[in-house]
């Protein structure tokens, strides 16, 4: 409700401050299409009850060897982009599983655990980056010829083949309608799939797990299906970000995408153990319309360019305000 | 100078503890009525009742324990030596020379038993560093300690090693050093000893019982409680029957007999033969046979049952809480760890499987309704309909040519709606969320759930724990009637012998994890209750 308030006073603001509104509203529609697939990847493991997925980085860091590989395979233009989402999701699977398997020896303290999940994937990329055997010149370092680039330009490739997929311009605001679809097609899948029996049975897992023993159904296996399903979708959450983007960003940078996500999520009105789409929708807006609109509204206000401290201020912020709003359920 | 000797006079006469019209209640369920307790210096009171009754709640009051006042307090009268008393914390009964020895073991388990014995209040020697620092920096004074905790030992008639360390002990001299700690008590008065032999192997028992009768002679007065009534005969002055929350005997022990406090404990009605609709048919074919079956679950240990279930009856299974009866349904449904044999219609049932158990047409409603029977953040409707969905596949609608299949809200909403008329569940919709729920709605909805399964075999599992009168009977009905009508073979369990005794065609009474026997539902209580107390061997 504050959030909503103060992101609204922010758009009437911007205008009497002199910023630039379709520009920043271009800015907030496609910053929500880069990350709402990655606020998406919460979801089922919120209700399988394995809480907020905090290794998100382990999903996202499978999306980045599809992405890599892709380009290391010479496919270009849209195909690459395909290409890059398959070669990623067998490794999203075969990761998810592990993650899976370990998240269910530790019931209790999955978020705890989930945050080291991430972090310590991250670090092991980081050497991996570096001594996988790819070759492309345009990844690749440029002196010694291995070892990946921390910045990957993807022209050429796929940037903004969403974005750009049937883009609609309304005077300067434009419409990423690509991206935006695809969102719309894995959330509206998601929802779907909540629907289904497995769905049902997922939902009531993380209601209350002995409820579903009782009822024959097997906890542990929904549960890592419900793993498996969030790691697969921050892969191609991190597709979608970094098409948008235009870049893909390596070693530590993944290392921060985890807590945006949950805390859009949060802001959206989810609980530790209950969410919906419009929570991811609704979470998602908010949270990257802050971003993105403080810091030059901010900087409009006080005539000084601070924009990168705000930024990092209002975000952070955000994410602190995020996760003192989780509220558990009744047991 | 007339009135203080007066004065002196009456707190020579008043009784050491005096407790007037008592009243308890949590959360409107009258659990305490009109108690009223006299016990004077150094008499041993035996304290019996079902399980229930009340006596907990009442030991609870007169020891300040923190539940008490978190769920409204009290009414009454609690006298000490006459005067007027309200303990806030059990620290200030402790002051007041109040001492209780719990079920469950309060010691330290790497502490040697000494050290157990003078926790907190240990003798101590001022050093250097304490002087200049506080006394917070004071040593123990070990040899003082050994002398005060073998005194207490003494006091008690046993012999225990005081240097040995706690987790090394047998079970009995672990209770004893819980005693010797209250013992070790300069200001003890009043000792309140919650089922102390319960754990106790016999001879250990009888030397409690000892040391009990020496406490008494030294002056200090023991609340005693008990299952074993034997122990109540031997050992107590007075004997004080609890039932339902009210005092229902206070008599003194030379006076009765074990019998009788039975009778007494067990139901008003002792006369009045269970319902007249009860069928006991011996030709019935059976339905499940049970052989040697054990259930690891903590508390109700199964260690070897073996019971048959006939055709379309309502089998009773009794007894005292902790003997094993809840565990039976528990482990036969999966969801604790269980070994033997369960064999359904011919049909050989696998342990610890809780979906073949479901497959076979089995369906159970647990004792424990906010923990595995709801899900209690979520409607009626999923409530009621989740377990048919996912076992038999109901209430799913396919969509695209059967590619998908989706919840058929429509179906589910029919299915709540309907028993929800049926059993009567008070609720604003079928869209309510389980835990907006009263006890006994919460407990229709869980039977509503089995009900949804169609099944031909159900387990009840305390269907009436925690919920008031009125519901109890709707609560009873239903299940008799959806077992006279389809013919369903119901297995009952319950603490409340009345209950099954209403209910039930046969009722088994379980004793030490084993089937102690099994009775018509109309023989008479005192039957019942002396199975109950049997040590089965």
């Amino acid at each position: 409700m504050i959030i909503s308030a103060f992101l609204l006073a922010l758009f009437i603001m911007a205008p009497i401050v002199g910023v630039d509104l379709p520009s920043q509203i271009t800015n907030v529609i496609n910053r929500f299409s880069w990350n709402a697939v990655l606020v998406l990847a919460m979801v089922p493991m919120v209700h399988s009850g394995c809480g907020l997925n905090f290794g998100l980085p382990l999903g996202i860091v499978s999306g980045l060897l599809g992405a890599t590989l892709s380009l290391e395979f010479g496919f270009t233009g849209p195909l690459s982009f395909i290409m890059a989402a398959v070669i990623a999701t067998p490794f999203a699977i075969v990761l998810g599983l592990g993650y899976g398997a370990l998240l269910n020896r530790i019931k209790g303290g999955e978020m705890m655990i989930a945050t080291y999940v991430g972090f310590s994937s991250v670090s092991f990329m980081c050497m991996m980056w570096l001594l996988l055997p790819y070759h492309k010149a345009d990844m690749v370092w440029g002196l010694s010829g291995k070892g990946l680039r921390t910045t990957i330009s993807l022209e050429g490739y796929y940037d903004k083949v969403l974005s750009n997929f049937l883009q609609i311009n309304i005077g300067k605001i434009s419409i990423p309608v690509g991206a935006l679809l695809l969102f719309a097609l894995l959330a509206f899948a998601m929802w779907a799939f909540l629907h289904t029996k497995t769905g049902t049975a997922m939902t009531a897992v993380g209601s209350n797990p002995t409820f579903a023993k009782a009822a024959g159904i097997k906890v542990n296996k929904i549960r890592m299906l419900s793993v498996v399903m969030s790691t697969w979708l921050a892969a191609i959450g991190i597709l979608v970000y970094v098409q948008g983007f235009g870049f893909i960003q390596l070693y530590m940078a993944p290392f921060y995408m985890a807590l945006p996500a949950v805390s859009a999520i949060l802001i959206g009105g989810a609980s530790v153990n209950k969410a919906t789409i419009m929570n991811v929708i609704i979470g998602t807006i908010l949270f990257q319309g802050i971003v993105t609109m403080t810091p030059t509204v901010m900087n409009s206000v006080i005539h000084t360019d601070m924009s990168e401290v705000i930024r990092v201020i209002a975000s952070q912020g955000m994410i602190l305000y995020a996760l003192t709003r989780r509220s558990e359920v009744t047991r | 100078m007339i009135t203080d000797e007066d004065g002196r006079q009456m707190s020579q006469k008043a009784p050491l503890l005096e407790m007037k019209n008592i009243q308890k209640e949590f959360f409107g369920n009258q659990v305490l009525t009109d108690i009223n307790l006299i016990l004077k210096e150094g008499e041993v009171l035996g304290l019996v009742g079902e399980n229930g009754a009340g006596k907990s709640t009442l030991m609870k009051i007169l020891f300040g324990m923190d539940v008490i006042r978190d769920t409204g307090g009290y009414g009454g009268d609690i006298l000490l030596n006459g005067e007027k008393t309200d303990f806030k914390t059990p620290f200030e009964a402790l002051a007041a020379g109040i001492g209780m020895v719990h079920q469950e073991f309060s010691l330290i388990p790497g502490f040697t038993a000494t050290e157990n014995i003078l926790l907190n209040r240990e003798p101590k020697k001022h050093s250097v560093i304490s002087e200049v620092f506080g006394e917070r920096l004071d040593v123990l004074n070990r040899k003082q300690m050994t002398e005060k905790a073998d005194t207490s030992i003494e006091k008690m008639g046993v012999k225990i090693d005081g240097s040995m360390v706690i987790h090394d002990m047998p079970v009995g001299h672990k209770q004893f050093t819980e005693i010797a700690r209250e013992l070790s008590k300069d200001q003890l008065k009043l000792l309140i000893l919650d089922e102390p032999t319960a754990v106790l192997t016999e001879k250990e028992a009888e030397a409690l019982l000892d040391s009990i009768r020496g406490m008494a002679s030294r002056g200090i007065a023991v609340i005693f409680i008990t299952h074993r009534l034997q122990e109540i005969l031997d050992v107590c002055d007075r004997v004080v029957v609890m039932r339902d929350g009210y005092v229902v005997q206070d008599v003194l022990s030379k006076e009765t007999n074990v019998t009788e406090i039975t009778r007494w404990m067990v139901g008003r009605n002792v006369d009045t033969a269970a319902k007249a609709e009860i069928r006991d048919n011996p030709d019935a074919p059976i339905t499940m046979s049970i052989r040697n079956l054990w259930v690891d679950m903590p508390g109700e240990t199964v260690r070897n049952v073996t019971l048959d279930v006939r055709e379309g009856e309502i089998l009773g299974i009794g007894g005292l809480a902790g003997q094993g009866k809840l565990g039976i349904p528990n482990g036969i449904m999966g969801l604790y760890d269980a070994g033997g044999e369960v064999i359904l219609r011919g049909q050989r049932i696998p342990l610890n499987e809780p979906r073949a158990c479901l497959n076979a047409s089995m369906a159970f409603v647990s004792e424990d309704r906010r923990g595995v029977g709801l899900l209690l953040d979520e409607t009626l409707e999923w409530n009621i309909a989740f377990p048919a969905m996912q076992i038999q596949n109901k209430f799913l609608k396919p969509y695209l040519g059967g590619l998908i299949k989706w919840r058929d809200e429509k179906a589910i909403h029919d299915i709540t709606q309907r028993y929800i008329d049926e059993l009567a569940i008070k609720c604003t919709s079928s869209k309510q969320k389980a835990k907006e729920l009263s006890g006994g709605n919460q407990q229709k909805v869980c039977l509503a759930k089995a009900f949804a399964l169609e099944p031909g075999f159900l387990f009840v599992s305390e269907p009436t724990r925690g919920i008031d009168v009125g519901a109890k009977a709707l609560v009873l009905e239903a299940l008799k009637k959806f077992n006279r009508e389809s013919g369903v073979t119901i297995v009952m369990i319950s603490s409340e012998l009345e209950e099954l005794r209403q209910t039930c065609d046969r009722i088994a009474i379980v004793s030490g994890g084993k089937v102690a026997g099994i009775l018509p539902a109309t023989e008479s209580a005192e039957q019942f209750g002396l199975l109950m107390i049997s040590q089965v061997k």
